[in-house]
């Protein structure tokens, strides 16, 4: 492979390809996304070309603020409890033979494969009241009658995390198994316990991998917009809904598009920041 | 009791036998060299010491005192690994500290050991570097401090040097040996490498499948080796089948005068290839036919083919015998220099 930096255009040949695909079908779509941000809508009709900063005005009301304030720290929380979880199990996973291992991922991977839909719609069923887990547990005596967990946050959260969570051990995996088994072994002969090596050696020795999976999982959630209307309550909705809810269902195409626009930026900002506190701390 | 013993310890993985039933005792202060190729059983054994692999049975005592049950973090011993196992996302100081934090000592009594132990290691004012800019040969050296740290009863090493170039490796053996003797600490060391077990140990352990070979002083075992694979992996060795004969040992290139050996059957003997020597004229004990001949500068090698067997001659530059390959020679192969080992070994 060549090491010296491109110099004649030719040199850039190779990228050619990826790059017009990027531009046709990204880049083009979000400038035009961008620029609908910016027209002005037509009552009754769609929306005509024009340049108002109405659409974002309207992101200045307390409604609008609620909303994107609930869906960051649904968005964090979900990348939390991903991370929670998803870590003890990953670290857990390397230790087994590779037979289960590859086992393991591929049941994760076959989850990947559910559609969105269908996780919801199995989400709401398995804690419905009628027939959900909670008359299994009627059955095993361990409630006195069945109840509905649906909808609620509760059932928002996990039907993200369930989403969610393979793809948080999918981002850890290769990390964890590179990992050098010696340095929890080292640990634990310098004198700290089993959990305490994990604590104090293997995790941070992984924090970078473990803000890039936070990262990674935030954006997922942030763009969940299926979930949280599924097994939500209209509280529970995010922005994600909401842009959903006015491009389609409201025909509010501008605002919707100005309310997208926001959305990338925050995440945007998100990376960023995340990005910038990673580097600051000393170079290892 | 004191120091560490070892008493009829196995380690089974499913049906296969990592350690069978070794016995050691290891006094305090001694340095012990665990030799054996790789699969041999003796990174299992250490691992076992160390307390990061449960023995199937046997039992370990450390003092007297029973170890198996013990978990690791407790045993209160020191140990390098073939990777060194620095943690990357600590400092040079705070890795030599971690013991010590997690032990609670205050910061002020950390930083004065962290200081001392550099010192140690010939490695003064670099605690605050980062791992990833050291060298190879000074990560070494902050390994060996870190597990020094909180005066271990036991120092474990597990093939430390490995990862090092020779040149280096080389120092670092002298200078693990001194850093021994200075502390007069108990070390048990893994290596597959002769030269670093011969040049480093008290006591030399040879393993092989799992069993131990033969224990024994580093030149005890050099000059006698108790069978045939201790012999060849221990240095160079010419393992060469005799048989009784006429005034001495029958070898298949010509005789060996006075080497009382039983009768009947060939038994296998086993020769230092410095203990051979050239015989001027052509009516030595042994003919051999000159096949190859390797000079490494300090010392050169002649391939003989004496009858059937390949013979390792070695002879300094200044007394090299006048002979080429393809050329007769003439070798006399001293009784008191050959390791006579029963039919059965080897």
């Amino acid at each position: 492979m060549r090491r010296t930096p491109p110099e004649k255009p030719a040199d850039y040949l190779p990228i050619a390809f990826p790059a017009a695909m990027l531009g046709l079908f990204f880049v083009v779509p979000f400038a035009i996304m961008v620029a609908i941000s910016f027209f002005e809508r037509v009552q009754g009709g769609f929306y005509q070309p024009a340049f108002t900063l109405a659409n974002y005005g309207r992101f200045l009301s307390a409604f609008f603020g609620e909303i994107l304030v609930f869906s960051l720290f649904l968005a964090a929380l979900v990348s939390a409890v991903c991370l929670v979880l998803g870590v003890p199990f990953t670290y857990l996973l390397t230790k087994l033979s590779r037979r289960v291992q590859v086992a393991w991922l591929i049941g994760l991977l076959g989850v990947l494969s559910l559609s969105e839909v269908i996780i919801g719609f199995a989400w709401s069923t398995l804690l419905s009241r009628t027939a959900g887990i909670s008359n299994l547990f009627v059955a095993l005596g361990l409630m006195q009658q069945p109840r509905a967990w649906t909808p609620g946050f509760a059932a928002v959260m996990t039907g993200l995390v369930y989403q969610a969570f393979p793809y948080t051990v999918l981002v850890l995996y290769p990390a964890f198994s590179r990992l050098d088994p010696s340095l929890g072994e080292a640990a634990r002969t310098l004198g700290a316990s089993p959990l305490r090596a994990f604590l104090t050696v293997i995790v941070p020795a992984l924090r970078k991998t473990l803000i890039a999976t936070f990262i990674i999982v935030f954006i997922f959630a942030l763009g969940a917009y299926l979930l949280p209307q599924i097994l939500g309550r209209p509280q529970h909705w995010t922005l994600s809904v909401l842009v959903t809810d006015q491009a389609i269902y409201q025909s509010n195409m501008p605002f919707a598009a100005a309310m997208a626009v926001f959305l990338v930026i925050a995440s945007l900002v998100l990376v960023l920041l995340a990005n910038m506190i990673n580097r600051r701390e000393p170079a290892s | 009791m004191s120091g560490l013993d070892l008493i009829d310890i196995s380690k089974r993985f499913g049906q296969v036998s990592a350690v069978d039933s070794v016995t050691l005792s290891v006094p305090h202060g001694t340095f012990v060299c665990l030799l054996g190729p790789s699969g041999c059983g003796k990174t299992t054994l250490l691992r076992m010491i160390a307390g990061l692999e449960e023995p199937s049975s046997g039992e370990l005592r450390m003092d007297g005192d029973r170890l198996n049950d013990i978990p690791a973090h407790r045993r209160d011993f020191g140990m390098v690994f073939q990777s060194l196992a620095l943690f990357p996302h600590l400092s040079v100081g705070e890795n030599i500290a971690y013991p010590l934090r997690i032990r609670g000592r205050s910061a002020a009594e950390q930083a004065a050991r962290v200081k001392d132990l550099l010192d140690l290691v010939h490695l003064p004012g670099v605690a605050d570097r980062a791992i990833s800019q050291l060298s190879g040969g000074q990560r070494q050296r902050v390994a060996i401090a870190r597990a020094l740290a909180v005066s271990p009863r036991l120092f474990l090493l597990d093939e430390p040097l490995s990862a090092l170039d020779a040149k280096l490796r080389e120092a670092m053996q002298v200078e693990l040996r001194q850093l021994q003797q200075q502390l007069g600490i108990t070390t048990i060391v893994v290596t597959h490498d002769q030269r670093e077990a011969m040049s480093m140990s008290d006591l030399i352990v040879v393993m092989s499948k799992g069993r131990i070979q033969q224990m024994a002083k580093p030149v005890d075992m050099y000059r006698r080796p108790a069978n045939a694979f201790v012999a060849d992996f221990l240095g160079q060795a010419n393992l060469i089948r005799a048989r009784a004969g006429v005034g001495g040992a029958a070898i298949s290139g010509g005789v060996i005068p006075g080497l009382a050996l039983p009768s009947g059957g060939g038994t296998l003997i086993s020769v230092r290839p410095e203990d051979i020597a050239f015989v001027a004229g052509a009516d030595g004990p042994v003919r051999a036919r000159v096949g190859f001949i390797r000079d490494m500068g300090a010392s050169v090698e002649f391939h003989l083919d004496a009858g059937e067997d390949r013979i390792v001659a070695v002879a300094t530059p200044q007394a090299r015998p006048d002979c080429r390959v393809g050329e007769e020679v003439s070798l006399s192969i001293p009784a008191e220099a050959c390791v006579v080992f029963g039919e059965g070994e080897g």
